[in-house]
């Protein structure tokens, strides 16, 4: 039954394996332990410290990235299962030296305080505009609901979410 | 966190073999509960054998009218999925009512059915409970049991299935498809879900290393008018305190098929089943709805904390049947 044996014979299962990773479109290589978290391996490993860890237990959306296009939590994903797929976090939203519409558009109205959960916020906000679920502020409340806000700057978070949203001349 | 082994597989032959093989082996999906549960020291695995490679996230639309949802579907993707939304409303509303876009986005169908309890005491490895360490007692008994089951409940654990679509697929009697050792098998929903018992550390007749493959619902053309509701502490992103799956069809005034299931109370995602017969052949009209309610409640075992939960869940079954006579509900 040699073939469902993934890690060579002389390594423990358990222990660091070289993982190879596209972050932000740039094709990384890390050594890390099956327990490594996604959000661990970005910041601690990669230096990319933009994704927060706020509770490390999925609950408060801080540490939201992509994983092929799709906005997940990276404090309950663990490193080794996004080989082969691609990251994309709040370092690489802009492009050129350009903040991404929804940056602006945050710093625009004041749409954070302590700026903790801003990059995830935004991670979350970009992936519901793609999602098509921000056709009024209730509906934009309900699909941003993952993403806590400890200063309360949901007013301006949705301002910001609904100016983008006009612009795009989307829904 | 405690270090563990993790290998992934593209065949389900060999993630059943493998975990098989490791005494403290599990599968990983999305692993929204698994992680958190893992660095928790609550689950302590060996070996994680990373599934989400497996072809199994297809919703497929049976030519009976019913459906065929992988293990490995996730949440957003099923609650959007257009024989879902038509066929089978209260899976998707159960679904979009559930968790938040991101954990939607991670957690699979497959792995929603196997999640954990929410217990505050089953997640604190300092505390007794039985189902985390059978036999050191439950913490829930005398302690913070607000969030608590009513139903289904024993002395040694009152903790409820924190689950939404599970409440929907019970009152559709779903079946759960699954591969293992000893070949494939087809194990009815409600008897997927075990009660607490003496044993509350059993919680699904699963075997070690047997894989969920795919939730079947048969065809069920009252569930194409059929409601979710759920109410809770906050608008979204909460667990129910209480929540009410509903089909009902009504012919010449009176109830001619029902469907209905309850969350948040029950130990397990509950079929309200002495409801459904009180309402069969009644009158559609709240005073039946209100008796039927009652009827189901009236086996509850509330502790001191959680005793609104008797009348709130015969509200929100009222309101339920109301929302689908009223034709409210889509």
């Amino acid at each position: 039954m040699d073939s469902h044996v993934v890690a060579a014979p002389e390594e423990s299962l358990d222990s660091a394996r070289t993982v190879a990773l596209n972050v932000n479109g740039h094709a990384r290589e890390l050594r890390v332990e099956p327990r490594v978290s996604l959000l661990d391996a970005l910041r601690e490993h990669l230096g990319l410290a933009g994704s927060k860890k706020g509770c490390d237990q999925g609950t408060c959306g801080a540490c939201t990235v992509w994983v092929n296009g799709r906005r997940v939590l990276a404090c309950l994903t663990l490193a080794v299962t996004c080989e082969g797929r691609e990251v994309t976090t709040i370092e690489g939203l802009s492009a050129d030296g350009q903040l991404h519409s929804m940056q602006a558009a945050f710093v625009a109205h004041d749409a954070f305080q302590c700026g903790y959960c801003t990059p995830g916020q935004i991670m979350s906000a970009v992936a519901l505009l793609a999602e098509g679920h921000a056709a009024d502020d209730r509906e934009i409340a309900e699909w941003m609901s993952g993403n806590i806000c400890r200063c309360a700057a949901y007013p301006h978070i949705r301002a910001a979410i609904r100016d983008v949203r006009d612009a795009a001349g989307g829904e | 966190m405690r270090p563990f082994g993790y290998a992934r597989v593209t065949d389900a032959d060999s993630a059943i073999a493998m975990v098989q093989e490791s005494r403290d082996g599990a599968f990983l999906a999305g692993g929204t509960t698994e992680v958190d549960l893992v660095r928790q020291n609550v689950l302590r695995p060996a070996l994680l054998v990373d599934i989400n490679d497996l072809p199994l996230n297809r919703v497929e639309e049976l030519p009976s009218g019913g459906l065929r949802i992988g293990a490995l579907a996730r949440m957003s993707d099923v609650a959007q999925a257009a024989g879902v939304v038509e066929r089978f409303p209260m899976i998707s509303q159960a679904l979009l009512q559930g968790a938040s876009a991101q954990l939607r986005n991670m957690a699979s169908m497959g792995g929603n059915l196997c999640q954990r309890v929410r217990c505050s005491y089953f997640r604190d490895v300092t505390s007794p409970c039985n189902k985390r360490d059978p036999g050191s007692g439950c913490a829930a008994l005398s302690g913070f049991n607000r969030g608590h089951a009513i139903l289904g409940t024993s002395d040694k654990c009152i903790a409820t299935h924190p689950s939404d679509v599970a409440v929907a697929l019970v009152a559709l009697d779903a079946v759960v498809h699954t591969r293992g050792s000893r070949g494939e098998r087809a194990i009815p929903i409600d008897d997927f879900f075990l009660l607490p018992g003496d044993t509350p550390e059993q919680e699904h007749p699963l075997e070690h290393g047997e894989l969920i493959t795919a939730i079947e619902i048969p065809a069920t053309p009252i569930a194409h008018q059929s409601v979710y509701l759920k109410f809770r502490d906050r608008e979204s992103y909460e667990f129910a305190l209480v929540s009410v799956a509903a089909a009902l069809r009504v012919a010449d005034g009176v109830v001619a098929e029902v469907r209905l299931a309850l969350g948040g109370v029950g130990t397990k995602p509950w079929r309200a089943r002495r409801a459904e017969r009180s309402l069969l052949g009644q009158p559609a009209q709240e005073a039946s709805f209100a008796k039927a309610a009652r009827q189901e409640l009236s086996m509850a075992t509330p502790r001191p904390l959680n005793s609104f939960k008797v009348e709130l869940a015969q509200r929100a079954i009222v309101r339920a049947l109301t929302t689908l006579t009223n034709g409210d509900a889509r």
